[in-house]
């Protein structure tokens, strides 16, 4: 049986937990952002970076690091309805600006590592799951789905009022930060896992381009 | 040729303009003609395995840019769409209550025909299927400085009319020398030509190749010259572009 793959498209939330929230709040207010955003920010993961289980990550065309980004998606059921959830790698090339970054950052081919099934389930389930992320294995991050700036039926109910999830559609619930505002990084070389109980883990080995 | 794709006696048909006319191409209808306005139009897209990967420009028209008091960018200013947006020619647009400043963008829309990954602009035509007209609706009112342009504006539901044909390559001789023009209500609000593109279709599929791979299907919406007003229910918006075709639109409240 093939590994999973998103049907829809996959859409993924910025700023949604509280420690990146406060890191940037000072700032949120000054150019060129002028003031902190009202409604989810959200970003599309195109379908090109779609990696699934047990593919490498390679790194080419001048990128040499990337920021792991731990998060979970909600499938979107035929009935619109959150069907499940699965974990995810959201891996971007590192940047500090959120007023208009190119889509390159986030939408190069292999930037979605998938994990091998769907785990069935309802919001409820997954309101306290802690996500742990290992790099070579050793812990290099504990995502706590309890830190979440919208929780998970808030942030259902604040994208829904401006458009419609589809059947086969992911929402990722965004990526957490370190202390100090950066993301745990990868490069050529390193294994990173992505596990929490109940899931499927998500495991990439990131190689470099021949 | 003129593809487009109906909904008409009850299922999903694929049709060819012929003769101001629509000719059924395939399925037990083959062969036959019905009129423009006995159908309900889709958007001229075949269907395809993954999520179709819609990519906008943001300001790709050096008057746009001025009007929106922006620089002329140095590389293309892109952002992402989901293919939810997207609706047919003829269909109703929904405009939020409350909000001030929701204006159309009528744009060359670029469908690729081969999988395309570090295409050189020399080669970048043969990567393309065909050309049709989208107008990408933006609200501008919930305009926030984060990921720009964030989605809440520029991804709604509705929002993103395309159509009616999807025009075959080879019978747009230069895609770069198109006359598009805007109507509300039937007077002329925009008016501009693909000449005045920042960044060219061959340098779009040159960029975007050069760390994706598109898909056939895949499109590539390429921004809109000066000339943006607010549309209010009841209003018919019409996006032309010379020899792809005229894509009507109207606005309703919610």
């Amino acid at each position: 049986m093939s590994h999973w793959q998103p049907r829809g498209t996959v859409y993924g939330t910025l700023l949604n937990f509280r420690r990146e929230w406060d890191l940037w709040s000072p700032r949120m207010t000054q150019e060129p952002h002028k003031a902190a955003p009202q409604a989810p920010v959200l970003y599309v993961k195109t379908a090109n970076t779609f990696s699934p289980a047990g593919q490498d990550l390679v790194l080419q065309d001048g990128v040499t690091e990337v920021d792991i980004g731990a998060t979970l998606g909600l499938v979107i059921g035929d009935d619109g309805r959150v069907a499940g959830a699965v974990l995810l790698n959201d891996w971007s090339v590192p940047h500090t600006s959120y007023y208009r970054p190119p889509v390159k950052f986030r939408c190069r081919d292999g930037f979605l590592a998938l994990p091998e099934q769907i785990t069935p389930g309802q919001l409820q389930d997954w309101a306290a799951l802690q996500l742990t992320v290992q790099r070579n294995g050793e812990r290099v991050q504990t995502v706590d789905l309890r830190e979440l700036v919208r929780d998970l039926p808030t942030l259902l109910a604040d994208v829904g009022d401006f458009m419609t999830l589809q059947a086969g559609d992911v929402l990722m619930v965004g990526t957490d930060c370190l202390a100090d505002g950066t993301r745990p990084r990868a490069q050529v070389g390193d294994r990173v896992d992505i596990s929490a109980p109940g899931f499927a883990s998500v495991s990439v080995q990131v190689g470099g381009a021949a | 040729m003129k593809h487009a794709r109906i909904a008409w006696a009850g299922a999903v048909q694929q049709a060819l303009e012929s003769d101001g006319q629509l000719l059924i191409t395939q399925g037990p209808h083959k062969g036959h003609r019905v009129g423009f306005d006995e159908v309900v139009w889709l958007p001229p897209l075949a269907p395809v395995p993954q999520a179709r990967t819609v990519i906008a420009l943001g300001l790709n028209y050096a008057d746009h840019a001025k009007e929106l008091a922006f620089k002329a960018p140095e590389e293309p200013l892109a952002f992402m769409k989901g293919e939810a947006s997207l609706i047919g020619h003829k269909a109703l647009t929904v405009r939020p209550n409350g909000v001030k400043y929701m204006h159309y963008e009528c744009e060359l829309a670029v469908v690729i025909g081969r999988t395309a990954r570090r295409v050189k602009k020399a080669d970048a035509y043969d990567f393309v299927a065909g050309y049709t007209v989208a107008n990408d609706y933006a609200i501008r009112d919930y305009l926030e400085n984060w990921y720009r342009p964030n989605l809440r504006v520029k991804n709604r539901d509705t929002c993103t009319p395309i159509g009616p044909w999807l025009v075959d390559a080879a019978d747009v001789s230069n895609p770069m020398a198109l006359k598009l023009q805007t109507t509300v209500n039937g007077q002329v609000t925009q008016s501009g030509s693909t000449a005045d593109m920042i960044f060219d279709v061959p340098t779009l599929i040159e960029y975007f190749s050069s760390f994706m791979t598109l898909k056939p299907g895949d499109l590539i919406l390429t921004g809109t010259p000066d000339g943006i007003v607010d549309c209010q229910p009841g209003d018919v918006i019409v996006t032309e572009i010379e020899g792809i075709g005229a894509l009507t639109n109207t606005i309703v409240a919610a």
